[in-house]
């Protein structure tokens, strides 16, 4: 993050950090306008106006769908007959390639706490938890130091700076399944359970934790929250580049010259990022393709590095923002390969509650095998692409299957001279032509 | 007929506090018997049912779904490589050739002495500084074959 010049008005979630990166606690953090926002809400604000302008801010779920975090609180309150109901941070970062969360609770935890606590005070509730990760052992300790002294200063527990409103924040920490960040899987773990995804409807907001209604954002949402309420929507929009509001933790990682994450306008194109903040690619490497964000987005290449890193650009272009952490491919890197360490992963955690994807995943793995093996046949990429569709949105129980299948069908889509060569009648002297 | 000792028992007692339910705190508990006594043994996974008031099936099927769980006995340190997949571009392969060769182990195995047992992980969260080992509450960045050896003598 050092070539950027940070600020409150340009940099909300990071600007507080000081250039040799470490936590900032209490003292520090109120020092630089912290917890100014709860004071803020809990003055002049009335729970569902919080919300209206949390909705009008525009901001989306920084987890990796995009879903409108105004709108999903708005479920919730329209639901007011239970009065017992649960926010929940999702902190569960197990998307490979994906680093942004465990930056923000490592360094930055009582920004979560801040935005936990306008949260839970829009929604009406008086119990949370922080779904950690159980790997991410620095931001445990750190989580733990920032609670206590949150609860030490009256931001946490009873009558919240003496006002009417309480809130109690806990900490629990998973036992490693990447399952558990699907929303209603982790609702399953939390309860002390196997995190097998619930069917919806009915939504978490209508029965969640305990069959109460529950709200579940991840960390870069609620992170964004403090600063929204302190410097209202307007200003919210003007930050990004793109009908997609707010700034969004975005980087490259793989064989650039610094992998890294930068605090950036959403909309930024994505050859911005890559040339300017990463530096390219190292000497000696050529770009092949590249994943926008995260193991479970579509492929692009090169040509696509115009676009506008946003929810909607990349929809359009067939790919996901996911969690907006870029891996650039080099092209000494083959496809096939590569796909299987991905698939190998998805079918690993698969939670194995449904067949197509308990079966179909390795399925894949095996397939793919045999062509790294040069041992294929033509069927075999008509048969993965069978699977693929199989394993589709809305053919599997979560969104599991169809989020391991989308770079497949992307990477057949362009480099299917790579799994040709991987078929036994293929000429040799094609199989080392990349794209 | 409970074998916990008192310091499990305090602690259980206290993470209980946190949730309307006790089952809530099952995974926590299995974590506190597991840091106690290195994994969790059928036995272990009976008197757990007891204090939770749970089925011994629900223990034992949710102790065998999460990774971070022994259900047989581990080294003393948990060596952990990330498998994911962009390790996988900055040559974890290489890591990982190097750590079994140099515990003389295959993955999922734990040395004789009991010292190591080598597992792969999913992505740590740190990608940008690839490839990375955690070895049990450690994590290790911008790791270079030729290191590996110096990295594990320090884990007695
Ligand atoms: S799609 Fe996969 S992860 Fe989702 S419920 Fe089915 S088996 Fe489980
Ligand atoms: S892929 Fe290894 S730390 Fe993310």
């Amino acid at each position: 993050m050092k070539n950027i010049k940070l600020n409150p008005e340009t940099h909300p979630l990071t600007w507080r950090l000081n250039s040799v990166i470490s936590p900032i606690w209490i003292h520090e953090y109120i020092k630089k306008k912290g917890y100014q926002a709860v004071l803020k809400t809990l003055k002049n604000f009335e729970p569902n106006e919080i919300i209206q302008l949390v909705i009008q801010s525009g901001l989306k779920g920084r987890g990796g769908a995009g879903f409108p975090t105004g709108v999903k609180w708005n479920l919730m309150s329209n639901n007011k007959l239970k009065k017992s109901r649960y926010l929940i941070c999702n902190a569960d970062e197990m998307e490979p390639g994906t680093y942004k969360d465990r930056f923000l609770l490592e360094n930055l935890p009582h920004q979560l706490i801040e935005g936990m606590i306008i949260a839970a005070f829009a929604l009406n509730v008086k119990y949370g938890y922080i779904f950690l990760r159980g790997d991410y052992y620095t931001a445990e300790k750190n989580l733990n130091r920032a609670l206590s002294e949150a609860k030490n200063s009256g931001y946490l527990g009873d009558y919240i700076c003496k006002s009417n409103f309480s809130f109690h924040l806990f900490l629990h920490t998973g036992a490693g399944r990447y399952i558990c960040g699907e929303e209603t899987a982790l609702i399953n773990s939390l309860e002390g359970k196997r995190a097998n995804p619930r069917y919806k409807p009915p939504f978490p907001a209508i029965s969640g934790l305990w069959g109460k209604p529950t709200c579940i954002n991840n960390v870069e949402t609620l992170s964004n929250i403090p600063s929204i309420i302190l410097y209202g929507n307007t200003w919210y929009h003007s930050l990004s580049q793109s009908v997609d509001t707010g700034t969004k933790l975005l980087g490259f990682s793989g064989l650039v010259k610094k992998a890294g994450l930068w605090e950036l306008p959403l909309g930024i194109t994505a050859r911005e990022i890559f040339e300017k903040y990463s530096g390219g690619m190292r000497s000696g490497y050529i770009l092949k393709a590249w994943q926008p964000g995260g193991a479970g987005t579509s492929f692009l290449i090169n040509k696509h590095l115009d676009v506008k890193m946003d929810f909607i650009s990349l929809q359009e272009i067939g790919s996901r923002l996911g969690t907006g952490l870029s891996m650039a491919i080099d092209t000494s890197v083959n496809m096939i390969s590569l796909l299987i360490n991905l698939e190998t992963f998805f079918a690993r955690e698969s939670c194995g509650f449904c067949t197509p994807c308990r079966d179909g995943l390795p399925w894949v793995v095996k397939i793919l095998k045999k062509l790294e093996r040069k041992h294929g046949s033509l069927d075999d990429i008509k048969l993965l692409e069978e699977i693929s569709e199989n394993l589709g949105p809305g053919k599997t129980f979560c969104a599991h299957a169809p989020g391991a299948v989308s770079p497949l069908k992307s990477a057949i889509k362009y480099f299917r001279t790579e799994f040709e060569a991987g078929t036994i009648l293929f000429p040799k002297y094609f199989q080392n032509i990349l794209v | 007929m409970c074998k916990l000792n008192t310091k499990e028992l305090s602690q259980i007692n206290e993470i209980k506090k946190h949730y309307k339910y006790p089952q809530a705190s099952l995974i926590e508990v299995l974590k506190i018997v597991q840091e106690n006594r290195g994994w969790i043994s059928d036995f272990m996974v009976k008197e757990i049912a007891y204090i939770l008031d749970i089925s011994s099936c629900e223990v034992d099927s949710v102790a065998t779904f999460y990774s971070q769980i022994f259900r047989k006995p581990v080294g003393r340190n948990i060596v952990r490589y990330c498998d994911s997949v962009v390790c996988f571009l900055n040559g974890y392969l290489s890591i990982k050739k190097a750590l079994k060769k140099t515990l003389k182990i295959s993955l999922g195995q734990t040395t004789k002495d009991f010292r190591y047992t080598l597992l792969p992980t999913c992505c740590l969260g740190a990608c940008d500084q690839g490839p990375v080992l955690m070895i049990n509450k450690d994590l290790i960045c911008h790791v270079k074959v030729a290191m590996i050896p110096k990295i594990l003598d320090i884990y007695k």
